[in-house]
């Protein structure tokens, strides 16, 4: 299991970074979507691996239990990089739409004259 | 537990939502209960630091939870000093967009504004390293909306460049703090840094691995050099009052990088020794070479300052990572001046664009530029650090602090070659905006779009014509100016209050004891 979760990090970071150095914005999100669900497997590992077992302590018996703390981690930073891929996506249609292209990086060019519309 | 602490993260919190939902059409309203907010904010800032200035570090756990289980927010010299810093600004800015009537050129202005606010204030004040990075997100969401504020086509693309830029930083953040908890089993700093000290230097590989991702986000949020292309291209498109205020968001990676590295990964850890200053040292220098060139280089007004501020983060950066309690406090005069200096100047280049009728390319004939080439000429020499103003004390207490240090000679030349460059880049600009302009007023007046700015980067433009007549716009600036000049003429209790705060800095015992030990309630 250890090898597959660091397996499934690895994979996803690489088609993340990937995708993000395509440069067009379509590409860039979901290479983000990308690295923010590789981020998210890697703190629930950060927890040590545990199957079956809850995430709360039962105070009555000795029973196994897994880390609390990387899952409510994990859960603001779900919440956090929905939030940011959604504000990426609106920004990202603005940009296309204002300037009819959907390039991210700036080329020195358009910083100088600003006549990339 | 002295609920003071949090107020100036929650009186934004509760501002801006109630300005987005209630206040939406009210513009006036909206202004009203925004600079309200501001002032409100500086005063509570201001008790604060009255309260941290002796060296006691307070502590307010939220949920009233303790302090490794849950979240706390620490308030000691450094603390106090940021946010009194952050608000003053804030004002300044606020004030002044509406002087100008930025916030009139696109929706929800002053909500995004007081959410920035809450998240810088918020950044400055925890104790927890996750919830920096979720202070981290507030700060940098409320930054994506005011740095496209007002629209226009270049201005969408740089953001959307900003905002990629920025979720990546976010994201290695993350893995950053991921790994730290899997080595420590916390987050909270204090016991990071109790956890960091005990630990067998066998076990380490792992932590440093951590320790050097974090040090790579703070660098990308405070620009230095391989990290710093972001900010160039946001910083002179983004509106230049919003610019005024990021002048701040790049010395919250400064602070971080202060904060962690003395308290976490402090200078008697062996797993990270050496990190900062044999690594962030180089880079530092290469920073403000390069901002330098760059404002050598920059054919816009917008773009110049954005490289000056790299400039003055060069400089920072550098006394951070001579990483000694002088240097600190040389790092800690330096923040507040060059904070401020940075903001005067995006500030006085958003007058001089807003003059040129919003033109990008610095080259036109404009209304009415005397007093702003006093307070332009004023504001570069505090930006390039000559003698009557702040900028020389700051860069003299940089340069006094690197006396002992290996690299001493090569940390010279670059401070004072830069300042050289920089103040010839600037003089340039002052040059050809303020005396050249009228030279070219013949070529202007027989081709009419000589300036050929195919976009007027506003869209609301009707409104710009008449800027000279503007009055809070030339206060705010004034004021901004006087602040720097007190800044000068009280250096002296300046500079104790820094090397205070440095000191604390450096012997965190009172800070762990105050945030582990229960706190001073």
């Amino acid at each position: 299991m250890e090898l597959l979760v660091a397996s499934a990090v690895g994979i996803l970071t690489t088609a993340g970074i990937y995708l993000i150095l395509r440069r067009r914005s379509f590409p860039v999100i979901l290479g983000l979507s990308l690295l923010s669900y590789a981020v998210n497997v890697f703190l629930f590992a950060t927890g040590r691996l545990m199957t079956n077992a809850p995430a709360i302590l039962n105070k009555y018996e000795e029973v196994p239990y897994t880390d609390p703390l990387p899952q409510a981690l994990v859960l603001t930073a779900i919440v956090i990089s929905f939030g940011m891929t959604a504000v990426v996506v609106m920004i990202a249609l603005g940009a296309y739409l204002s300037s009819q292209d959907d390039r991210i990086n700036l080329s020195d060019d358009d910083a100088k004259a600003g006549d990339d519309a | 537990m002295n609920h003071l602490v949090i107020a100036p993260i929650v009186l934004p919190a509760i501002v801006a939502p109630f300005i987005i939902m209630v206040l939406r059409y009210h513009l006036d309203l909206q202004r009203i209960f925004s600079v309200a907010s501001s002032v409100l904010v500086m005063c509570l800032t201001l008790a604060l630091a009255a309260q941290a200035a002796d060296g006691t570090v307070q502590v307010y756990e939220l949920g009233d939870w303790p302090a490794p289980f849950g979240i706390v927010l620490v308030l000691d010299r450094l603390s106090a000093m940021m946010i009194v810093l952050t608000s003053v600004l804030a004002l300044a800015v606020v004030l002044y967009a509406i002087g100008t009537g930025w916030d009139s050129r696109g929706a929800n202005f002053h909500a995004l504004f007081q959410f920035q606010i809450m998240g810088i204030l918020g950044a400055f004040m925890t104790g927890d390293a996750f919830n920096l990075f979720v202070f981290f997100e507030v700060l940098l969401i409320a930054s994506y909306g005011l740095m496209i504020h007002a629209g226009g086509a270049r201005r969408f693309q740089a953001g959307v460049q900003y905002v990629v830029y920025n979720l990546l930083g976010s994201t290695l953040f993350l893995f950053a703090l991921g790994t730290l908890y899997a080595v420590t089993g916390t987050l909270n700093m204090a016991d990071l840094a109790v956890r960091v000290a005990e630990m067998s230097a066998d076990e380490t590989a792992l932590l440093r691995v951590g320790a050097v991702m974090l040090l790579l986000v703070f660098a990308i949020k405070a620009a230095v050099l391989p990290l710093h292309f972001w900010l160039p291209a946001s910083y002179s498109l983004a509106p230049l009052p919003v610019a005024a205020l990021f002048a701040i968001m790049t010395k919250v990676g400064a602070y971080s990088i202060l904060r962690i590295y003395t308290l976490v990964f402090g200078p008697d850890v062996a797993a990270t020794a050496g990190l900062v200053s044999d690594w962030l040292l180089p880079a530092a220098l290469l920073t403000l070479a390069v901002g330098a060139i760059g404002v050598l280089g920059s054919r816009e007004i917008g773009r110049l300052v954005a490289f000056a501020a790299i400039t003055s983060m060069g400089t920072l950066l550098i006394s951070i990572a001579l990483f000694t309690p002088a240097a600190a406090g040389a790092a800690l005069y330096y923040i507040v001046h060059s904070t401020l200096a940075t903001a005067l100047m995006f500030l006085i280049a958003d007058q001089v664009m807003e003059r040129q009728g919003g033109a990008v390319a610095a080259m036109r004939l404009m209304p009415q530029s005397g007093l702003l080439s006093v307070m332009f000429f004023v504001a570069a020499i505090a930006l390039a650090g000559m003698p009557p103003l702040s900028g020389f004390v700051g860069k003299l207490l940089v340069m006094d602090a690197a006396r002992d240090h290996d690299l001493v000679w090569w940390i010279w030349a670059v401070i004072l070659i830069g300042s050289l460059v920089t103040i010839i880049g600037l003089a340039r600009a002052g040059t050809m905006i303020f005396w050249k302009s009228h030279g070219l007023a013949d070529s202007a007046e027989t081709s009419p779009d000589v300036g050929t700015d195919p976009e007027p980067l506003l869209d609301g433009d009707a409104t710009a014509a008449p800027a000279a007549k503007q009055v809070l716009p030339l206060v705010v600036c004034f004021g901004l100016i006087s602040a720097l000049v007190f800044l000068t003429i009280f250096s002296g209790p300046m500079t104790r209050y820094a090397d205070a705060t440095a000191a604390q800095l450096f012997t965190p015992t009172a800070y762990l004891e105050a945030v582990l030990g229960g706190g001073t309630k």
